[in-house]
């Protein structure tokens, strides 16, 4: 029940946000649909014509269907960048599988005798075409493209990946920001639309066989108009082009205190995390709200921007560690604090390249930076206690609890389990506290604001300070669930504005204030 | 007029039609008669180049019909397909318009001629112009594939077995229904058919077919009465017997005899107990059109000629039918 009022609360809320993705997702399904159709029928036609191609053209087509979306949409980048031109290619591969085959077999199910008698009292094979096997195999041609505007239903939600916009912007954004009252906002309107369309398809195609010419004429109206639908919503003002995933689109302490703090506005684009850097690098956006340690950064030869007022918060690295553990193996504690403070921004971004461009492993790197450090020892432990090092998904995780790893085994006589990869934060909180891991690294903003989350006025009076932050998380999260935090690596992963760097010097942008003196480009 | 010259047709090693050749009139029925797979739909398929001969050719009006655009030849030849073929989208109206639509006759001489066709073809306008295929009987579909294939008013019409698919009692209505159509007398007709009684009853000629070769071309009592071969006197000899046309005697048709004057000729005496069919195998024996053959029936004489016994068992044949 609480969902439910939930759920219609953010309807209310967010309903011209909602009517916009609405009308876009509806644009971007028929859009493609269009086009799909305007290839896909005459190539149908055609295969009629030339069996020996059927089947080469209907398994291509049957391989387009198969490569997942989320892939598809990375390999358009580079040829089409980003937002609608992608999108809709990528929707228009998936839909011609079915508008394909289905307007082959329609024709090729056209009795033989039908066929053989129009031609016998004298239609030329154009007007065998067209009053004969087009009309009766248009309902079978109105399966396929209704089977083609379900999957484009489902597909156009990946379009939020890239910046078309779509029902999609709420699903992701609800799931990176684990906010299942937005996630149903997409999701709900989506399943509604592909159930309307897909009735209404199904309307026309039974009408009966004598309304062929009606029912061509409705779709000849409806389709167009649907398809332009994306392009209500749209208005562009001018300005900087940035590109931002959900979770930093949603969350109060993203792009919101961005847009406060420095009094700027963006044309903001919203873009998968993995697919943003190739976007700006590509110039289809300006910025993005990336990761400040992202080895990307690096790869894509982006520029940071200084946060020099702090609208992001701090989010250090500190190692955390259960409550048992460090009241029994002080040497542990001791272990890990031997890398506080000794890895920067800068390092962590490196190591990080290392793994992800170099394809290094993570043991190794961590090994070389630990011997770099002149902090490498060798194992240790003979077979003696085990302790579990928990991480979370993403690379510069799987590196930090190698170097855990490596110094407990060096430094100690314990041996150690690596159990990286956990899901997320909660799982990795849970897990320390119920003892099933024995440490994991976490970041001092989200142990403020997902671990603590003390009212509004407590995390103002800390955000700014990163000392502030350090000492109350530490306090609290000893206090509250008895968990040691220990001293800061050094880097701070939060949120950066990063542009290419050749942009950067070009404009001598070095501090994100400086962005209030241009008005884009 | 049409010629078929030396048409022939191989798939593969196998020789479907060999060496056919015929001509006819305006006016003219031909029957093409034959076993299953002899080669009747492959010669009409020929003709509406629907297959292309290996060899002969065919003449309209003394021109080869290659040399015409291959559509605006086709519409001036009516085709009923052996499967019908029927445009299931389409009504009644719009089927059998279909062709002069493509000719661009104006709308109302189209409806027009639809309806005197279904009118002629025993399907009231008002209760059929506007159903589509699936609501009608095989029989009703027949005629209206017949129907289309008249449309156009093409000077030749070619039917491959048009009453085939039909129950007997529906193929006589049909047949009789086809046969008072006016128009199709002067038209060039080359129907198809496995029935003998259907060829005997329509064609004005026969063509008696199998394994491809023409076994005999000729008027139907010549076929009958002059076997070519022994292939044509077992083919008929095996139909006739089925004919239970042995039944119907002279006396059967006593009242349509000659009576009084008798021209010259030989006389040849023949009970009025015997069948009709006998009776012209009798005469035809003598050899001699001259021959009269003679019959006494409840005390009165009559007399007949092969011809007019011919028309006769044609007659008889039809209205046994009907
Ligand atoms: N396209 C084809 N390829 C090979 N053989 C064929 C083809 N069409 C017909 N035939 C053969 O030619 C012969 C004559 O066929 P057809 O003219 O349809 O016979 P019917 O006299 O029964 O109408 C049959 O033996 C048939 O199997
Ligand atoms: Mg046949």
């Amino acid at each position: 029940m609480e969902q439910l009022s939930a759920f219609w609360q953010f309807l209310a809320d967010n309903r011209s946000k909602l009517l916009e993705l609405l009308l876009e997702h509806i644009g971007l399904t028929f859009l493609s649909l269009v086009l799909a159709a305007v290839v896909a029928i005459p190539l149908g036609i055609y295969i009629t014509r030339h069996k020996r191609l059927a089947g080469a053209v209907l398994g291509i087509a049957g391989i387009l269907q198969t490569i997942p979306s989320i892939a598809l949409l990375g390999f358009m980048i580079p040829l089409l960048g980003i937002g609608l031109k992608p999108a809709i290619f990528a929707l228009f591969l998936y839909a011609l599988l079915p508008i394909i085959r289905n307007t082959y077999t329609g024709i090729e199910e056209v009795d033989v005798s039908v066929r053989e008698a129009a031609l016998g009292i004298g239609l030329t094979g154009r007007q065998i075409l067209r009053q004969v096997e087009l009309p009766l195999a248009l309902p079978v041609i109105f399966a396929g493209l209704r089977t083609a505007t379900v999957i484009n239903v489902g597909v156009a939600a990946l379009a939020a990946y890239i910046g078309a916009g779509g029902l999609g912007e709420f699903i992701f954004g609800g799931i990176a920001l684990n906010n299942s009252v937005m996630i149903l906002a997409g999701a709900i309107p989506a399943a509604l639309l592909a159930v309307i369309f897909d009735q209404l398809l199904g309307l026309l195609q039974h009408s009966r066989l004598g309304n062929a010419g009606k029912m061509g004429r409705v779709a000849l109206i409806l389709i167009p108009l649907l398809s332009s639908s994306y392009f209500w919503p749209q208005a562009y003002g001018p300005g900087w082009k940035a590109g931002f995933d959900p979770e930093f689109i949603g969350r109060p302490d993203g792009y919101p205190h961005l847009v406060d703090t420095y009094g700027l506005s963006f044309n903001t684009t919203i873009l998968s995390s993995a697919l943003m850097y190739k976007a700006v690098e590509r110039g289809e956006v300006d910025f993005i709200g990336g990761y400040s340690t992202d080895d990307r950064i690096k790869a894509y030869e982006l520029a940071m921007l200084e946060d020099d007022r702090h609208a992001f918060p701090p989010y250090f690295c500190i190692p955390l560690v259960g409550e048992v553990v460090a009241r029994e193996h002080p040497e542990v504690v001791d272990a890990v604090n031997l890398l506080a403070g000794r890895i920067s921004d800068s390092v962590m971004t490196e190591l990080n390249y290392r793994v992800d461009f170099d394809k290094v492993s993570p043991e190794v790197v961590a090994r070389e930076f630990l011997q770099s450090l002149q902090l490498w020892r060798p194992d240790r432990a003979q077979g003696g206690e085990r302790l579990a090092i928990g991480s979370k998904i993403f690379t510069e995780q799987y590196i930090l609890v190698e170097l855990f790893s490596q110094l407990i085994n060096g430094y100690t006589d314990l041996d150690t389990d690596l159990k990286p990869g956990l899901g997320g934060t909660k799982i990795c909180f849970d897990a320390l506290r119920a003892g099933e891991i024995a440490l994991y690294p976490e970041y001092t903003g989200t142990g403020l604001l997902v671990l603590l989350s003390p009212p509004q006025d407590t995390i103002q009076q800390v955000i700014t300070e990163p000392d502030a932050v350090y000492h109350y998380v530490q306090r609290e999260l000893a206090a509250q669930y008895g968990v040691k935090c220990l001293a800061p690596l050094g880097f701070n992963n939060t949120y950066a504005l990063m542009a290419r760097k050749e942009m950067a010097q070009r404009l001598g942008l070095e501090k994100i204030s400086q962005l209030a003196g241009f008005s884009g480009q | 007029m049409i010629e078929a010259r030396g048409l022939t047709k191989h798939f593969g090693n196998f020789t479907a039609v060999h060496e056919l050749s015929f001509r006819l009139e305006e006016g003219d029925t031909l029957m093409l008669i034959g076993p299953s797979g002899c080669g009747k739909t492959t010669t009409l398929k020929m003709i509406n180049r629907l297959i292309a001969p290996s060899a002969g050719a065919v003449f309209v009006d003394g021109r080869n019909i290659l040399e015409q655009p291959v559509e605006a030849m086709r519409r001036r030849m009516g085709y009923v397909i052996q499967d019908i073929g029927l445009f299931p989208h389409y009504t009644v109206a719009e089927n059998i318009g279909v062709v002069p639509r493509l000719l661009k006759w104006k709308p109302a001489r189209i409806q027009e001629r639809v309806g005197v066709l279904l009118e002629q073809l025993g399907l009231p306008p008002a209760e059929y112009a506007h159903k589509y295929p699936h609501q009608l009987s095989g029989g009703q579909q027949q005629r209206v594939g017949i129907a289309r294939a008249l449309a156009a008013e093409p000077p030749i019409v070619l039917m491959d077995e048009p009453f085939g698919a039909l129950d007997p009692l529906t193929r006589q209505q049909a047949r009789r229904d086809f046969r008072e159509i006016e128009e199709l007398r002067s038209k060039t007709v080359i129907m198809v058919t496995h029935d003998i009684e259907e060829a005997f009853e329509m064609g004005s000629f026969i063509g008696l077919l199998d394994k491809g070769e023409m076994q005999q071309l000729g008027r139907p009592q010549e076929l009958l009465l002059q076997p070519a071969n022994d292939f044509v006197r077992a083919f008929l000899a095996e139909k006739a017997a089925q004919l239970e046309l042995q039944a119907v005697t002279l006396a059967d048709v006593f009242p349509e005899l000659s009576i009084g004057e008798r021209p010259d000729g030989i006389f040849l005496e023949i009970p009025s107990e015997t069948p009709l069919l006998q009776a012209l195998y009798q005469l035809a024996r003598q050899g001699a059109a001259t021959v009269v053959g003679l019959t006494a029936h409840h005390g009165q004489d009559r007399w007949f000629q092969l011809d007019a016994l011919f028309e006769l068992f044609r007659k008889t044949l039809r209205r046994w039918n009907n």
